[in-house]
């Protein structure tokens, strides 16, 4: 019952960090309903910049909040100098832009950081706790998520810009049309999915050790876990990503074994695409022709 | 004048829709626009709020709009009630009126906000609701609230009586009379149905296939029965 209970809980640890991912998925995916493949790279690459961070002395939150912050920006410069000239291009045009933005990251990465696996230090009590049942890096690392995904929501509910952004994304001639500047508004979003994708990035580290392909898995997880919940909706993919954490942890254990773990994400995109494309929680798009 | 067209040319593709009208607003007044479908109507309003492509001179006040983004001629205080209304219908009554002040950061933001739910009182009942579920006219009394809480100088209306009951119809210009009297906004209307907008109008412009081919006061137009007749269809 105890191995049982620990599953769960490092599920719900790992699936945390499926939500940030899966939420910078649908964050750019709701402004410019595509999604963007590279967002895991991006991710690895802001976790290098931490480490190198951490490596020249800075202490881990100094490092940890100034990857943010140049995430960010490198976000909204992606946006700026790659998205903006495609903005009316067509959906292929796109998803090679995405598959070359996933390259020239993922190379680049290898590159500057060169491609050996290295450890990544936790800033969070190293061992187990509550008598086994939990690590302490798995408890900092879901707070910290929790954190992020309520300032999230605190963010685009109750702020100005926030309510901005989303009027740009559901409706841009509208938003337009109120005086909101949707291009801003998109390399913002950008930006922040970028910036969230870092902190993922820098809370799953630790566990998975960083190499160039880091995020590969987890981003497929993050596209589960947002078409479990609805790649529509943030809340939903928030939900869906902790959900296929708990569900890949009891699987990998009970069911499949470790080795076959990530199939289980395809089984899930293929499971919801096939009984309920639009997701637990999204909006079922209805045309007439 | 407020607003200027001159020449102005606009359309979608390769080819004009509008093929070079002279227009004007007055200041505090209400202009009506008017024409049979596809004459432009539409068109002259996108093209003055820069949604499409023009040639010619649009200004307001004296200042060149055109060639700038529809954002920043909002901000020079141009509104637009859109064909279709451009309720954001995921978002809530609230945020919709929200959105018609975000611009603005001076305090008069809630005293605004009360006096849009004193002109429709049932955007307050629906405050917390989601906009996609209000009625037809309902998200069309929504849509002038939110174009009215940018406090313009002009306000651009495309067709605010199309596919609503003549009640509402009614509600919605009796409304729109008392605002341009409290606020002096000047307002340009575009209108299917003639004989409502020339009730409330002072001049008025008609829209053939893209030119302007009759323009004067309202009252002279309404008793014009050659126009009437030709034009107006009544």
């Amino acid at each position: 019952m105890n191995g049982f209970i620990h599953q769960v809980i490092a599920g719900i640890a790992t699936g945390g960090i499926y939500a940030s991912v899966a939420l910078a998925l649908v964050m750019i995916y709701q402004a410019t309903h595509h999604v963007n493949f590279a967002q895991g790279e991006m991710a690895t690459f802001s976790t290098y910049i931490a480490l190198t961070l951490v490596q020249a002395g800075l202490p881990f939150w100094v490092a940890f909040f100034a990857t943010v912050g140049v995430s960010f920006c490198l976000g909204v410069l992606i946006e700026r100098v790659l998205m903006r000239p495609m903005a009316h291009a067509t959906v292929l045009t796109h998803v090679g832009l995405f598959i070359g933005l996933v390259l020239v990251v993922s190379n680049l990465t290898g590159w500057v950081f060169d491609y050996t696996v290295k450890p990544f230090p936790t800033p969070f009590h190293d061992g187990p706790l509550l008598g086994g049942l939990v690590t302490g890096h798995e408890l900092g690392s879901t707070a910290v998520t929790l954190v992020v995904l309520g300032l999230v929501y605190v963010f685009f509910r109750y702020t100005r810009l926030g309510l901005a952004m989303r009027a740009a994304a559901y409706n841009p001639a509208s938003a337009r049309l109120v005086g909101v500047r949707v291009g801003w508004m998109l390399a913002l979003g950008w930006g922040l999915a970028a910036g969230i994708g870092a902190i993922a990035g820098i809370m799953v580290a630790p566990v998975v050790f960083l190499e160039p392909n880091m995020m590969l898995g987890i981003l497929l997880y993050a596209f589960a876990g947002a078409l479990l919940g609805g790649i529509d909706n943030p809340g939903g993919a928030v939900v869906g990503g902790f959900a296929v954490g708990v569900i890949e942890n009891l699987g990998g254990t009970y069911i499949v074994g470790t080795e076959l773990k990530l199939t289980m994400a395809l089984v899930i995109i293929i499971g919801v695409l096939l009984v309920k494309p639009a997701g637990l929680f999204g909006r079922v798009v209805l045309s007439r022709v | 004048m407020l607003l200027e067209v001159k020449g102005l040319k606009a359309g979608y593709g390769p080819s004009w829709v509008l093929h070079g009208i002279d227009l004007a607003v007055a200041e505090g007044g209400v202009t009506a626009l008017l024409g049979a479908n596809g004459a432009g109507k539409t068109t002259t309003l996108r093209a003055i709020c820069g949604m499409i492509r023009t040639e010619g001179e649009i200004l307001l006040a004296g200042k060149r709009l055109n060639g700038l983004a529809t954002e920043n001629i909002v901000r020079q205080g141009v509104a637009h009630v859109p064909d279709g209304r451009g309720t954001f219908m995921e978002l809530t009554v609230e945020e919709n009126m929200r959105l018609g002040a975000i611009t603005r950061h001076d305090r008069d933001v809630a005293a605004d906000f009360e006096r849009m739910f004193e002109l429709f009182p049932r955007l307050k009942q629906r405050f917390r609701q989601q906009a996609g579920t209000l009625s037809g006219g309902e998200q069309q009394m929504l849509a002038i609230a939110r174009a009215l809480l940018l406090r313009p100088r002009l306000l651009l209306m495309d067709e605010p009586s199309f596919g609503l009951a003549p009640l509402i119809v009614q509600e919605i210009f009796d409304i729109m009379r008392r605002v341009q009297r409290e606020q002096r906004v000047a307002i340009l209307l575009v209108e299917q149905n003639a004989n409502l907008a020339l009730e409330i109008a002072d001049t008025a412009f008609l829209l053939e296939t893209g030119r302007i081919v009759v323009s004067g006061t309202a009252a002279e137009i309404r008793q014009d029965e050659s126009i009437r007749r030709s034009y107006l269809g009544y």
